[in-house]
């Protein structure tokens, strides 16, 4: 019984980006053995590991939305500039005086709706290709959010919403524990009901889905509104996290950092089989990867070069002809 | 609807909307209307526009290449950097630099071609892995200072008194007309518009599809690089964060001429034309000196949306028809 | 012997996929001149021996001679260099470029990679008035007719020195002054000394056009005859793989009894533009309703429009008497329709996810995302399908990718089941499965029937069709051509109406 639960887990694609973390820890441990040593200063808890889940909280929100939306067999390239557009929502919402927490967080969740609402309905209801319907708020989002915040970065003082970005409860980082609470919810509502079912149902092969009679165009529209309001809360926690709404830099990148994890995490990218565990793993893989680096004397903004080595590498594996040549190179094994 | 007209209905919206914004501007601002400012539109927008030429044949084949922008960064420090600071001839690492982003297009294409990966993540990656090799050469920008890369920075070409044309204008247009030679005149070019119509067809056809997908990211990436020379010496230094965001307005220049983005149609003229789309509502908004700056992105996104959408519109009817 | 050889010879062609013998054996033989047909059902082997011939699959075994010559085409390009020139169904041409591009794509006439654009439009031109056709060369190539297209197909495959033309289903989306036109320009090359190669559903069409046929049944070649010399319902018998003697033998009806009373559901006058002519249709309940008819008689467009996969140009639907839309599978659904599709692969199972899942989607759709089955109810559905249809699956939770066909299919089978249909529709449900599965989904028709559910049963086996149902459609030509019941079914004249002809019952 352990051994067949042993054998599924490691035939689970989790396996690899959690080998990859452990290698990562190793190489750390080695440079610094107090890595992972976690102290407490202030009631807080701080140290490497702390920082990783603070730092990761946003890139796994955003990736939580993008993994819903890859699962159906699409793609949002568009996260980044919506963090934008949220934490600028934010930004102008609060200092033009509306600071009731459950405002500010309405309008700043309502944008990032909206704009997936937008995606989904080119995608779903138009047949716009993914990349292209994405490209549009990719393009346009960050004018948006310096048109919202009138060209400025926009300098936050709100404790309350504040607290979302830097604030510590029962000593840990209120953005982890609400990225954690958010996996759950997302897990329960996923998993708990058939709509992750649905999904991964609409992403593995759409026109057998439809016939079975799912509304594939509903999900695939609902999948990019979930992924607007992930990024949307990225933002939000973004912009409270550094006390100001920086339409220019805020979610930059992040595109690409959410669809590595999601990759790296073991779903593929042209839809079916999803998993938010994979990807919380993707995301923790690719948060250890930079302080690594820095250790390892590679300055921060090189950082993105091994980050792209390493998912052209990743595709490549999971690539059918990288896949058919393993297999050849593998002595025949026979499958248990 | 008459079927030529159809077929050439996104070119014609796009001069209208090229004609209305020119108009409308000339009519606001005093000034405008000049051989000086329209000069000017071709100069501002030379790195933009060496892009756009090459992504719009990416387009034709149906791809995509959204590394162009952090090519240009990566070929402006690494050139300013190699001649002001090893004392590498300018010509030896202008042709270093082209041969880079050539290599790399060639290497991207092979990635999407024989591994079947879509091509808008390769080129993500590749984004990433140039944009960290130019921080990698250097995080500060490099002044010109070398006698020859002067020069060429303060050569211009006079069309009258007031007006003239920078070198980077000149090497725009000569790509430009290079592009529309490639992509309407050559069995490469035509080629690339069968694959992006149907690579089944182009297969049966019996084209040669790995050659033309893997060279057109190669003459994308020789045509990335070019646009990174040609900011260098506009902007008279180099700077690892030239052209962030770049390969996006490329993008948006290519569709607003008309081209699909799906791939088997569309044409150079309309790159020029998006292209001039764009430099007219920034030089507009300059004029303006009042209008935020983020207009731009909006009103190019906003026409995006709209060209998108038209495109699918005519897709559409003409499979009905 | 004296004789000079045949344009075309192939000799004891072989291909074998893993786990299916696609060919086994066959021969082909076209003349110079001759207009050929190659007919066969579904699974016959027709597109195989086309891929090999033009060199998509190479052969396992046999040889292709051309003139007497052996060649051996590696690839597409290849064959045409030999004379081989194909045009498909699916016209492989880029629609978004002009006629004159088309046809000279690849082939260009210029300089040093250079495109000589007059010149392209001359010898487009050209190349379009061997097949005495006028067009601007200049249009684009979506902009004309289906039929048109597929004539600049056949002018590009012509373009080079091709010797034999192979047309794959080139009528099937034309109309039928579209189909004359097409066959004027066959006779036109065949005067000219070409081997034409014809594949097609339409019986009427083999009569009207071709001087020879080869009938292939089962990847296995049934023979070769002169088409003035074989009757049709003999060529029908042939492509069925029975004997009209045979045939007699076989009588229908396993219910005992034809149901009577207000129909299930009824269909007024359903039709689509290029899929259906009009069409009167009534299911009782609990009865078995056979729809017969050869490839492209419309069978299957007559499912996908019941079941609101496509949507119908005109007709009205009733169920119980009732008006109904049916625009969407999920209507259909709701109305308890039910729809196996003929295309497993592509339309019926989620390959990667488990037997589990794959069995509860329909019923779970339906339900709606928030009411899930809970595990043990879907434990349940899935012991109880696994063990009533003996489905072979190393556990639940197996991918269904990992299944046989035959078991795959009894997953599919189950999911519709699972959701308590008054209708299944079941197109082909024994395609591609061995034996003992075909058996026992043919007892499971039966216990449907006989639980008071309606069935519409497609299928292009006679004696399957014939057996199972209480009554039987028979569809040619997308029209309704005639109906069975009682002792009138049986399989001479359920064959005899799908050949329809001179020998059609009247």
């Amino acid at each position: 019984m352990i051994d067949s639960r042993l054998q599924r887990f490691l035939r689970s694609p989790v396996v690899w980006p959690l080998a990859g973390l452990a290698l990562l820890l190793v190489v750390n441990l080695i440079h610094n053995p107090d890595f992972l040593k976690i102290g407490v200063l202030e009631g807080h808890l701080f140290g490497a590991p702390v920082d990783i889940f603070n730092q990761g909280a946003r890139t796994f929100v955003v990736a939580l939305g993008m993994t819903l939306v890859i699962a159906t067999g699409g793609v949002d390239l568009s996260v980044g500039s919506v963090m934008a557009v949220a934490g600028a929502t934010a930004g102008l919402c609060i200092t033009s005086g509306h600071t009731s927490l459950p405002l500010v967080l309405a309008a700043t969740l309502g944008a990032g709706a909206l704009a997936g609402l937008l995606n989904g309905i080119l995608v779903a209801y138009a047949g716009v290709q993914p990349i292209v319907a994405t490209l549009i708020l990719m393009v346009s989002g960050r004018g948006i959010a310096q048109f919202v915040a009138h060209g400025d970065v926009l300098l936050i003082k709100h404790p309350g919403f504040e607290y979302l970005g830097k604030g510590f409860l029962l000593g840990l980082p209120f953005a982890a524990i609400l990225a954690g609470l958010l996996y759950l919810v997302a897990q329960a509502a996923l998993r708990r009901t058939a709509a992750g079912l649905f999904i991964e149902a609409v992403g593995d092969n759409p026109v057998a889905s439809r016939f079975a009679g799912l509304a594939t165009a509903r999900m695939k529209c609902l999948a990019y509104l979930l992924c607007g309001l992930c990024a949307a809360l990225a933002g939000a926690m973004d912009a409270a996290n550094i006390g100001a709404a920086d339409p220019y830099r805020s979610g930059e990148n992040m595109e690409l950092d959410a669809i590595f994890a999601v990759v790296v995490g073991g779903t593929a990218l042209n839809g079916g089989r999803f998993t938010l565990a994979g990807t919380f793993a993707g995301v923790l893989l690719l948060q250890t990867l930079s302080p690594t680096l820095v250790f390892l004397g590679v300055p921060p903004p090189v950082a993105s070069v091994p980050k792209a080595i390493l998912i052209l590498v990743v595709c490549v594996l999971q690539s059918d002809r990288a896949g058919r040549w393993l297999r050849g190179l593998l002595p025949k094994k026979e499958v248990a | 609807m008459k079927p030529a007209l159809q077929r050439r209905l996104p070119l014609i919206v796009t001069a209208a909307v090229l004609a209305v914004l020119y108009v409308a501007a000339g009519l606001n601002y005093d000034h405008f209307f000049s051989l000086g400012v329209a000069a000017d539109l071709f100069t501002d927008n030379a790195a933009l526009g060496i892009a756009a030429t090459g992504m719009t044949l990416v387009i034709f084949s149906g791809g995509i290449d959204l590394s162009v922008g952090a090519v240009v960064g990566f070929t402006s420090i690494l050139v300013a950097t190699l001649v002001e600071k090893k004392g590498v001839p300018p010509v030896l690492a202008a042709a270093l630099a082209l041969g880079v982003g050539t290599v790399l297009g060639a290497g991207m294409g092979a990635l999407i071609h024989y591994f079947r990966q879509p091509a808008f993540l390769i080129t993500l990656a590749g984004m990433f892995l140039m944009r960290g090799s130019a921080y990698w050469i250097s995080t500060d920008p490099t002044g010109l200072s070398h006698p020859a890369l002067t020069k060429l920075t303060l050569w211009d070409w006079p069309l009258g008194e007031t007006a003239a044309l920078k070198l980077s204008a000149v090497v725009l247009l000569a790509v430009l007309v290079a592009g529309g030679v490639i992509g309407h005149f050559t069995r490469f070019g035509r080629n690339l518009l069968a694959l992006g119509g149907s690579e089944q067809s182009a297969l049966l056809m019996g084209l040669p599809v790995a050659s033309t997908r893997i060279g057109v990211y190669a003459l994308n990436g020789f045509f990335a690089s070019l646009a990174g020379l040609a900011l260098m010496l506009n902007s008279g230094s180099g700077n690892p964060r030239d052209g962030i965001g770049l390969e996006l307005d490329a993008i948006a220049s290519v569709v607003i001429g008309g081209t699909l983005l799906t791939g088997g149609r569309g044409n150079i003229l309309g790159t020029l034309l998006g292209l001039l789309i764009f430099g007219v509502i920034q030089s507009a908004i300059r004029f303006d000196g009042r209008l935020d700056p983020a207009w731009t992105r909006i009103i190019i996104g906003a026409l995006l949306l709209g060209f998108i959408l038209l495109q699918r519109l005519l897709g559409r009817l003409g499979r009905r028809a | 012997m004296s004789q000079p050889p045949p344009l075309l010879a192939l000799r004891g062609i072989g291909k074998k996929f893993p786990g299916v013998t696609a060919l086994a054996g066959v021969d082909l033989t076209v003349l110079a001149g001759e207009i050929h047909a190659l007919l066969g059902e579904n699974g016959a082997g027709k597109s195989t021996l086309i891929k090999v011939l033009t060199g998509v699959y190479p052969a396992d075994a046999g040889e292709i001679r051309l003139k007497g010559e052996l060649v051996r085409p590696a690839s597409p390009k290849e064959a045409e260099q030999c004379g081989i020139s194909t045009v498909y169904q699916e016209v492989n041409l880029v629609t978004s470029l002009s006629i004159a591009e088309n046809l000279c794509l690849g082939r260009q006439p210029g300089k040093g990679g250079f495109v000589n654009w007059p010149a392209v439009r001359r010898h487009a031109r050209t190349a379009l008035a061997r097949l005495g056709l006028e067009l601007d060369v200049d249009a684009e190539l979506g902009s004309l007719s289906v039929a048109l297209q597929q004539m600049v197909a056949i002018a590009r495959a012509l373009d080079l020195k091709a010797r034999l033309l192979i047309l794959d289903e080139p009528t099937a989306s034309l109309d039928e002054k579209e189909v004359g036109d097409l066959f004027a320009i066959m006779r036109r090359l065949r005067g000219e000394g070409l081997g034409i190669v014809f594949v097609t559903h339409f019986l009427d069409q083999v009569y009207a056009v071709s001087d020879r046929i080869t009938v292939l049944r089962n990847g296995a070649l049934v023979g070769e005859y002169l088409t003035a010399e074989l009757p049709r319902l003999a060529l029908v018998g042939k492509m069925l793989g029975r004997d009209i003697a045979e045939a007699t033998h076989a009588t229908g009806g396993t219910a005992t009894q034809t149901p009577t009373g207000a129909p299930l559901l009824a269909a007024r006058g359903l039709s689509r533009q290029g899929a259906l002519h009009p069409l009167d249709l009534e299911i009782r309940q609990g009865e078995i309703l056979g729809l017969a008819g050869l490839l492209g008689s419309g069978r299957t467009e007559t499912a996908r429009l019941l079941f609101g996969i496509d949507q119908r140009d005109s007709g009205e639907l009733t169920r119980d008497g009732k008006s109904v839309g049916l625009h969407s599978p999920r209507e259909a659904i709701a109305a308890g329709l039910a729809f196996c599709s003929e295309d497993r692969k592509h339309e019926g199972i989620l390959p990667n996810l488990s037997v589990r899942e794959n069995l509860i989607v329909a019923l779970q759709a339906r339900q709606g995302a928030t009411r899930p089955l809970s595990r043990a109810e879907q434990d349940k559905l899935c012991d109880h399908y696994i063990r009533a249809l003996r489905i072979k699956t190393a556990s639940p939770e197996t991918p269904i990718k990992n299944l046989s066909g035959g078991n795959q299919q009894k997953v599919l089978l189950a999911r519709w089941l699972a959701t308590r249909p008054a209708l299944i529709i079941l197109d082909e449900p024994t395609r591609g499965i061995d034996i003992g599965a075909k058996a026992e989904i043919e007892a499971l028709v039966a216990q449907l029937c006989a639980d008071g559910v309606s069935v519409l049963f497609i299928s292009s086996e006679l004696d399957e069709i014939v057996r199972n149902s209480t009554r039987v459609v028979v569809l040619r030509e997308r029209r309704h051509a005639a109906e069975f019941t009682g002792t009138d079914l049986n399989a001479p004249r359920v064959m005899q109406a799908m050949a329809g002809g001179h020998q059609a019952h009247d």
